[in-house]
């Protein structure tokens, strides 16, 4: 090795590669002078392209919520509107009743949370810790439902919800209709569990000697020590409320209960376009704040989790 | 410990050599601690197992019976086979399989390889990562109907932004979803924008689990970039590969809420009419519950094939 490499090499070293792990393109290579010019250009590239692609169509939702109605049909389209009209936002809220929509979806997402959080931390505390009988085999109904495409079981369940067997309830229009079955969600009991089986026995052993029941065991010890996987479930639990379309289309069809999703949908054809992507751009910001506030939570949860199921 | 024999077990009554109705206690004791473990145990559980016995498996079972059904003028009846014949001489049955398998591909040309591609190359960058990960992960966040009303608004023919792009371009300007050509691929191109960050997520953790060792010890043969990918990277990623392999196939059959924002379900002459959309219309368009069930059981049957290689796969990973 010549001295000319060896001196950027040890630049480098000192600047961004310190513990960095090694990948495809070899430290070396990217160290010399034609190596990192290609380097920056690529990382240009995609950096320019990915702010297009992905930030691109938000700026044009952004911007097309405050055109004008005839700008925002209008071809060619203007990349800056050529007025800002911030009342398109005022209307799109007024016109498509966005508050009633927005309390309705946090409505549901946080209630399904709430059951999700009591009924599903608590079966995966039993099945992990307290091991009844047939615990295994409960456990293994509940991760069948997995295999079961959930989309087939929308006519069952729908068919269910109109008629719930033995209490005898219509559950049409009724929030429970969406916190009851987000309960039956296999994925996330899967993650609570294995995330108290890495819970070490002694710990409970310990609480156990000292008198606490099962109730206290699990507020006292295993919640305080699980709280990173509580949180990526109810992430999941109130993005996947969120983000729901067939089921509360299905189960809510009373315009005065519909989730926003839905009540933009049935609305979209009747407002103009601004008023309507202006609306767009309002149901979005509610799970864009959760993902900037917890992009971190979220990303591990999906990656920790993502593949097992 | 000490390890008494058998025979010594058996010839010394009890370990604590009490007499033997004091032992009946201890084990009755024993019994009932059991039998209030266990319903503390079942105690947690109730809540969780009556939410899935009456909305998920009670409806599982349903599923099935409601197939062999039929329901006239109110009256149920066993149908036998004939829902099932009924869908299987439904020509729209067959459209709505060749479109979802259509879909399957292009979004697997779409999805599956362009993420891999993506996270590669976000792998290799040493700046900036943060920021590019969540710019890929932004759509995943964005409620379906405000991406997907959105991509309508770009692929309108007269004032949307693709016509524009295309322009700019000086290619020509299509009519996205209102010709039966490209109908699917514009559903494709949205279903991929809004979803492929979860994917690229995915790789690039795996990404960051292969040993570096491999690259040097390809490098010292004389491998180039290419082969590197080819002989290192793929195999080293090859299970969390095929397992979102199987995870797209799976999902991307199941298609419904794009088409059905997009192009009201059918599109141009049924051109993006899926599985799933044809479920729903003989559901809730037609009534008719039996055919929506039967339907639903043969995707059931294709999918629990994929189902079952995929919980094998992900079974051998943990071991």
């Amino acid at each position: 090795m010549t001295a000319n490499t060896l001196i950027p090499r040890r630049k480098r070293e000192a600047t961004v590669e310190v513990a960095r792990p090694r990948t495809l393109i070899s430290p070396a290579q990217l160290g010399r002078s034609r190596g990192r010019t290609v380097y920056w250009i690529v990382f240009a590239l995609v950096v320019l392209l990915f702010t297009l692609v992905f930030l691109g169509p938000l700026y044009w939702m952004v911007t097309g919520g405050l055109k004008t109605t005839q700008e925002v049909v209008q071809s060619p389209p203007t990349a800056f509107p050529t007025s800002m009209h911030p009342e398109n936002y005022e209307q799109a809220w007024k016109v498509m009743d966005l508050a009633k929509l927005l309390f309705n979806t946090l409505y549901y997402a946080f209630g399904a949370l709430a059951f999700q959080l009591i009924f599903d931390v608590a079966a995966a505390y039993s099945l992990s810790k307290l091991r009844p009988i047939f615990g295994k085999a409960i456990l293994g109904l509940m991760l069948m439902t997995l295999m079961i495409p959930a989309t087939v079981l929308v006519v069952p369940q729908y068919l269910t919800v109109l008629d719930v067997p033995i209490v005898e309830r219509n559950l049409l229009n009724s929030p429970w209709a969406i916190w009851l079955p987000s309960v039956t969600n296999a994925f996330n009991i899967f993650l609570l569990k294995r995330f108290f089986d890495s819970i070490p026995r002694e710990l409970l052993d310990a609480a156990a000697i000292d008198g606490a029941s099962a109730m206290r065991t699990l507020r006292s010890v295993v919640l305080p020590i699980s709280r990173p996987i509580l949180g990526v479930v109810s992430i999941f639990a109130v993005v996947g409320v969120w983000k729901d379309f067939l089921w509360p289309m299905l189960t809510l069809p009373d315009p005065s209960k519909q989730t926003l999703n839905v009540g933009i949908y049935s609305l979209a054809s009747g407002v103009p376009e601004n008023v309507l992507i202006a609306a767009l751009t309002i149901a979005s910001v509610p799970t864009l704040l959760i993902f900037l506030l917890f992009q971190r939570n979220i990303m591990s949860g999906l990656t920790a989790g993502g593949l097992k199921g | 410990m000490s390890a008494p024999t058998l025979s010594k077990s058996e010839a010394t009554p009890s370990r604590t050599g009490r007499p033997g109705s004091n032992r009946t206690d201890s084990a009755r004791e024993e019994f009932m601690r059991s039998v209030r473990r266990n319903l503390s145990a079942h105690g947690f559980l109730i809540g969780a197992v009556l939410c899935f016995s009456f909305f998920s498996w009670y409806p599982m079972v349903r599923e099935f019976i409601l197939a062999f059904q039929k329901n006239e003028n109110g009256k149920t009846t066993w149908a036998g086979w004939s829902n099932l014949t009924y869908i299987f001489n439904d020509p729209a049955f067959w459209q709505a399989w060749r479109n979802t398998l259509l879909f399957t591909a292009l979004a697997l040309l779409l999805g599956f390889v362009v993420p891999f591609v993506i996270a590669v190359v976000l792998n290799e960058f040493r700046h900036g990562q943060g920021y590019l990960r969540l710019l890929v992960y932004l759509p995943v966040m964005l409620p379906p109907v405000a991406s997907v009303l959105l991509f309508k608004y770009f692929y309108d023919p007269g004032y949307g932004l693709f016509n524009r792009i295309l322009e700019v371009f000086g290619l020509p300007a299509q009519q996205w979803l209102q010709d039966t050509d490209t109908a699917m691929l514009s559903v494709v191109i949205a279903a991929t924008w809004m979803n492929m960050g979860g994917a690229t997520l995915i790789y690039l953790a795996a990404l960051q689990g292969i040993p570096g060792e491999l690259y040097e010890a390809a490098e010292l043969d004389g491998a180039g970039i290419l082969r590197k990918i080819w002989h290192v990277t793929i195999p080293q990623t090859k299970l969390i590969l095929s397992l979102m392999l199987l995870m797209q196939i799976i999902a991307t059959m199941q298609v419904f809420t794009e088409p059905f924002l997009l192009t009201n379900g059918a599109g141009p002459e049924g051109s993006t009419t899926t599985v799933v959309y044809l479920i729903y219309q003989y559901a809730f368009n037609f009534n008719n519950y039996g055919s929506a069930a039967a339907l639903g059981l043969v995707l059931l049957v294709l999918l629990a094939g994929f189902s079952a290689v995929y919980v094998r796969l992900s079974r051998s990973s943990e071991d």
